[in-house]
């Protein structure tokens, strides 16, 4: 008896929230009402703490206009996709047929960016990607109602291959990333512009996701390699540059990475191992200029560590969403308007420099070649050299580039293993 | 008996009722709850009647989920096309995989069909010419049928999945009730007493793996046309699992338990974590209570002290 009375209770529990949450508003709201903007963010998961920067660098620049623009409010609403596609995409339909957001941003995994163009695409909904950067969601598979913020993977990729050949003796270099796509489209990126200024890439080692002894990678790395180039992210980066020193590399050959190997999301948690390593990316928490050092105090002051990449995308995307608004002035309602006005955006001072949005709908902007130094205390990455205004095509022909197949395990072939 | 058929007859009826007044995410939510309740439903018929816990369900589920999703937009298949190549290709795998599984019971069954879930979920991870790997396939179109209504309205599709599933219930329910299914539940009891009867036991088994997974691969081209996306997400070990923890929710052995769970479980993800971060808490908390409480799942319960 008490167990069917315990069983009954839960359920009529259950109800009531289902009662309630069916209940909530539905309406399309008159136009003075709030703009809601809804956020898709991983709280829960493995990737959490990415999702927690996504979350504070949006706050915090609403924060500092008081979540008010163009006489009207901003309603931030946030929804954990728990690091999955699926949740994510379920979540994205629950922002827009139940919340009724104007716009729709976040993400992490590029497959939830696939996953959401078909989407927003048809729901007609204004959609900014700061984080997502897989090279398609802009390239061969653009959506219509979708600007990124952020970046794609090969973008400053291009620019380091660049860089390291005529700045530096290496000519020779073995890459190791992580075999996925972001991995495929860093590494791809890398060895099209380094191999086409002479230089050769004489190995491509892949480690599985789930790795945590990388001394089997490492041991195949070839003797003759100048330098090695990786493409790890959060938990891999801090195993892989670990090892890569325990294996008695480092001291031999130099490391080149890709942004997020060395981003203010792992480096806090790195130690002298990865100092020297040099990368690219469009930001770095140690850049000087005056936005960016008020950008990072504050950030510092609100969540209590440096800001990654993830934090200064999502904060520079709630400044975008912002500006967007004000150039509609408020009238969001009109999406055509409002989604013409997000591809506009075109402001130079953001933590990480101007930025405009190319046809594709993806951002042109700096790159930043950075070295891991030490400065009192803390590891850094120090900007050594700054290329103004790269697009994702670099300086290729955007319609000879688009004719050349994504970057993936094998393209562009390895012709010199 | 009667008495479950007309509570899930019911349950199914004033789902068909309130669906046209439901806002649209509610209804999306509602069309997913029946689809994974195929799914659910597919498991118990392994679980619940054949005492066989497999831990690589969503293996069948994804096979015909990505077949669907790889002939919808590389081939522009039709609904007919893709129905029976999704249903088909699971039943492959799963009379490929029944081959090496049946031989095993009780936890080394569990990590055999765990290790076959996995190489299928390598297999859409990293076979990228045919699955575009960690991407996922997008954009898969929904059905035309030939019906005045589009199937890419959520009502329609609601209709459609709620159909399916009521389709696929009968089925399995009729499946479970055969002389088929009442040796099914001997061997569940007892495998050597069936043995000495002189049934089939290996053969038996095999047909009830074969059909679970037939099943699920319906469930799978559902879901395929309901997300409009397919990606490795859907074949890993974590839907393997929760869709046995949907089994145990509802009550093993009861079709209907399973897919009463599977509702549950999508409503209790899709509505708690609204109000909560923490609602992966409120979701153990359940499971910890329904053990505690109720531990042949919620259909066990109202069944109440008959035993």
């Amino acid at each position: 008896m008490t167990r069917r009375a315990l069983v009954l209770l839960t359920l009529a529990a259950l109800l009531t929230g289902l009662g309630a949450a069916l209940s909530a508003p539905s309406a399309a709201r008159a136009q003075a009402g709030p703009i809601k903007v809804g956020l898709l963010a991983p709280l829960t998961g493995a990737a959490s703490a990415l999702g927690r920067d996504m979350v504070n660098g949006t706050e915090l620049y609403l924060d500092e206009i008081g979540r008010q623009v163009a006489g009207r409010k901003i309603e931030l609403i946030i929804e954990d996709t728990e690091g999955n596609t699926q949740t994510a995409l379920t979540k994205a339909r629950k922002l827009v047929d139940q919340d009724r957001v104007h716009i729709l941003t976040g993400g992490l995994l590029a497959s939830t960016g696939y996953a959401l163009h078909p989407f927003v695409d048809a729901q007609k909904i204004p959609t900014t990607y700061p984080v997502m950067s897989s090279d398609d969601l802009t390239q061969r598979k653009p959506a219509k109602w979708v600007v990124r913020t952020g970046w794609n993977s090969s973008q400053s990729m291009h620019v380091l291959g660049d860089w390291i050949y005529k700045n530096t003796k290496y000519r020779k270099i073995a890459t190791i990333g992580a075999d996925y796509a972001f991995g495929w489209e860093s590494v791809g990126g890398f060895q099209k512009t380094f191999e086409e200024n002479g230089g050769q890439i004489i190995q491509k080692i892949w480690a599985p996701l789930n790795t945590n002894d990388f001394s089997p990678f490492l041991a195949q790395v070839k003797r003759d390699a100048d330098a090695v180039f990786a493409v790890f992210f959060g938990k891999l980066a801090l195993q892989f540059v670990k090892q890569y020193e325990d294996a008695g590399l480092k001291a031999r050959v130099p490391l080149l990475s890709n942004g997020t190997t060395v981003d203010e999301s792992v480096l806090p948690q790195m130690g002298d191992e990865a100092l020297g390593t040099i990368s690219a990316l469009h930001y770095s928490a140690a850049l000087d200029n005056p936005v960016n050092q008020k950008f990072a105090k504050a950030f510092e002051a609100k969540a209590g560590k440096v800001p990654s990449y993830y934090a200064e995308t999502c904060y520079t995307n709630a400044r975008w969403i912002v500006e967007a608004i004000k150039a509609v002035g408020g009238k969001v309602e009109d999406r055509e308007t409002f989604l013409a006005a997000l591809r506009k955006v075109d402001l130079k001072d953001f933590p990480r420099g101007p930025v405009k949005i190319d046809a594709w709908g993806n951002p042109v902007q700096n790159i930043y070649i950075r070295k891991v130094e030490k400065v009192s205390g803390k590891l850094q990455n120090t900007v050594v050299a700054t290329f103004p205004a790269v697009s994702q095509f670099w300086k290729y022909n955007p319609e000879e580039f688009l004719k050349m197949p994504l970057y993936t395990r094998d393209y562009p072939p390895c012709k010199y293993c | 008996m009667s008495r479950r058929v007309a509570g899930v007859g019911l349950i199914v009826l004033l789902a068909a009722a309130v669906a046209p007044v439901l806002p649209a995410y509610p209804l999306t939510l509602l069309t997913q709850a029946f689809i994974v309740a195929i799914l659910a439903m597919s498991l118990d018929v392994l679980l619940g009647y054949t005492g066989l816990p497999s831990l690589g369900h969503a293996a069948y589920f994804g096979v015909a989920a990505y077949a669907v999703a790889i002939l919808a937009t590389e081939r522009q298949a039709g609904f007919a096309t893709c129905l029976v190549v999704g249903i088909v290709a699971a039943a492959v795998t799963a009379a490929a995989f029944g081959l090496i599984a049946i031989r095993a019971a009780g936890t080394y069954f569990l990590m055999i069909t765990l290790a076959l879930g996995m190489v299928v979920w390598g297999l859409a991870f990293r076979w990228v010419s045919l699955t575009k790997g960690d991407n996922g396939i997008s954009g898969v179109p929904r059905p035309e049928l030939g019906l005045p209504w589009s199937l890419w309205g959520p009502l329609p599709f609601f209709y459609f999945s709620l159909v399916t599933a009521v389709l696929a219930w009968v089925l399995m329910g009729l499946l479970v009730v055969s002389p088929f299914g009442m040796s099914l539940k001997g061997i569940r009891e007892s495998e050597s007493r069936m043995r000495i009867l002189g049934y089939n036991v290996w053969l038996h088994k095999y047909l009830s793996f074969v059909i679970s997974g037939t099943f699920a691969g319906l469930a799978g081209v559902l879901w395929a046309y309901y997300n409009g996306f397919v990606s490795p997400v859907d074949v890993q070990l974590v839907t393997s699992v929760e869709t046995l923890l949907m089994v145990a929710l509802g009550g093993p052995g009861t079709l209907a338990g399973p897919a009463v769970g599977a509702a549950l479980i999508v409503f209790l993800k899709n509505f708690v974590s609204v109000y909560t971060k923490r609602w992966l808490l409120i979701l153990g908390a359940v499971y910890i209570g329904v053990i505690l409480f109720a531990p042949r799942g919620l259909a066990g319960a109202f069944r109440g002290q008959r035993h």
